[in-house]
């Protein structure tokens, strides 16, 4: 797994309240974790945070998996 | 005619989380006012409050990441209101949860999220605020979250009265299972606004007591002559109430009846009483006759009493002629032990009275060494005095000229 995977995963474990082994690549923040729209709102600001990155509102629609994040990150964190 | 009675209790507050930890160290006499710590008072008039220390705050009834997301009378409104839930004992069906409401209330609601989520806005910009920010403090979420755990689907609001907030909300819920609107009710009130801003607020308006900051368990002294004004408290009291026949059909534990509720307002000043006394006067005398009660069947006044140098007197001479034929009256204030809990003050001052109603015992005013002024009420200075209450009346009064008054009794 990669860093950011990791990273990613500590938020949405810290955030969601989900245990760590009931999250893979293909989970969907909302269907799978137990998120409603206000969480995911709250889950890119904590992105926002560790990855030192801004989400803007269009790219935040899109990130629905845990793989739509950790892609969206790598290629936007610094 | 529908009658009222509670089946639940539940209190969080400076002395401790639990009704009985709350009753048994109202009745060892013990205060909850301490120094604050949480954060820096420096500079402040008044350094001094009823807080609840935070390992007091179960995280398996409200968990950590859901405290995150909700202010903090919030979660004291859920911690209350699960204990009162458990001790009422139900668990509504379909048809019946449309018949069961939630009102509890709050005088201030989350101060201290919108003081945070101010600076965040002013420091870091629009895309730093929460999503939960509002939902985290406005005051009808405690409402809003307690009926969406348990289910409840009949009446949901919130009243904001100040500090007369608490007894609205149970006076309202009586009245709507009195108009068989409801069957059932989670009511009262929650409050967390000892924060710097809202010490800061009260202490500018000069209403807090700032002569005890070395002396914090001596600052609430309700009718002492040394009162200086209120100490400030955070907490929550949830009553369930429920339709007698209602109640009685399922074999509830019942703990009094709701008798009587009055409401008034002083159309007077923003924060100081009326001198006569007539708004407190008037509440009282329409919850009195609601309840047909003859006056020298009331053995007990619970207190607004808070320890302000005005306020105390205006309650005491409105008392004494209200019950100016009955001499064996006690009265005394819960809040020289818990200090003023504002919006939660009157319901948490409820399920004290209760307690008082069930065990004969009325809890003592602390701190009243040298009373203002002679009465021929009992104001049960620094000890509990055992005896046979058979009703009561509980008075709370607000900020706006707002008045509030319940008579509680045995069934």
């Amino acid at each position: 797994m990669s860093d950011i995977e990791e990273r990613v995963k500590k938020i949405v474990v810290e955030h969601l309240g989900v245990e760590e082994s009931k999250i893979g690549s293909d989970s969907k923040f909302i269907d799978d974790l137990g998120a409603d729209s206000l969480d995911t709102v709250e889950l890119v600001m904590a992105f926002e945070e560790e990855f030192g990155c801004e989400i803007p509102d269009d790219a935040a629609e899109k990130i629905v998996t845990m793989k739509d994040a950790v892609s969206f990150l790598t290629a936007n964190s610094n | 005619m529908r009658r009222v009675v509670v089946t639940g209790l539940g209190a969080i507050s400076p002395l401790g989380n639990g009704v009985e930890n709350n009753w048994n160290s109202l009745l060892d006499n013990k205060s909850g006012i301490k120094k604050i710590t949480k954060f820096n008072v420096e500079g402040y008039p008044c350094t001094i409050a009823g807080t609840i220390n935070d390992d007091l705050i179960d995280d398996n009834i409200v968990p950590l990441r859901e405290q995150r997301k909700i202010d903090r009378f919030i979660t004291l409104g859920m911690i209350a209101a699960d204990e009162a839930f458990i001790d009422a004992n139900f668990s509504p069906n379909e048809e019946e949860a449309n018949r069961y409401g939630v009102i509890i209330g709050s005088g201030i609601g989350g101060l201290d999220t919108i003081y945070k989520n101010s600076s965040i806005l002013d420091n870091q910009g629009i895309r730093k605020i929460s999503p939960f920010f509002i939902p985290s403090s406005l005051i009808n979420l405690t409402s809003g979250q307690v009926s969406i755990k348990y289910g409840l689907k009949g009446p949901n609001s919130s009243p904001v009265t100040a500090c007369a907030t608490g007894t609205h909300a149970i006076g309202d819920s009586f009245t709507l299972i009195k108009n068989n609107k409801a069957d059932l009710m989670i009511c009262g009130g929650s409050e967390a606004a000892v924060c710097n801003l809202g010490i800061a607020g009260f202490a500018a308006a000069r209403a807090l007591c700032d002569t005890f900051n070395d002396e914090p368990e001596a600052g609430s002294r309700p009718w002492d002559k040394r009162r200086s004004g209120f100490v400030m408290g955070e907490g929550a009291g949830v009553l369930v109430l429920e339709e007698y026949e209602h109640a009685k059909k399922r074999g509830a534990k019942i703990y009094g009846e709701i008798k009587g509720y009055g409401l008034s307002g002083d159309a007077y000043h923003i924060t100081k009483p009326s001198e006569d006394g007539n708004g407190g006067y008037r509440a009282m005398e329409m919850a009195i006759k609601e309840s047909k009660l003859p006056l020298e069947s009331i053995q007990y006044v619970n207190a607004h009493g808070t320890s302000t140098p005005v306020g105390d007197l205006i309650e005491l001479s409105a008392v004494e002629r209200m019950f100016e034929n009955n001499k064996n009256l006690f009265m005394s204030s819960n809040k020289s032990a818990i200090g003023h809990l504002l919006g939660a003050a009157g319901a948490v001052e409820a399920v004290f009275t209760l307690k008082s109603l069930q065990n004969s015992i009325i809890p003592a005013t602390l701190n009243l060494d040298d009373p203002e002024r002679d009465t021929f009420i009992d104001l049960v200075p620094k000890k509990p005095k055992e005896a046979k209450i058979i009703n009561a009346i509980s008075n709370s009064f607000g900020f706006g000229g707002t008045n509030a008054s319940l008579v509680m009794g045995s069934i």
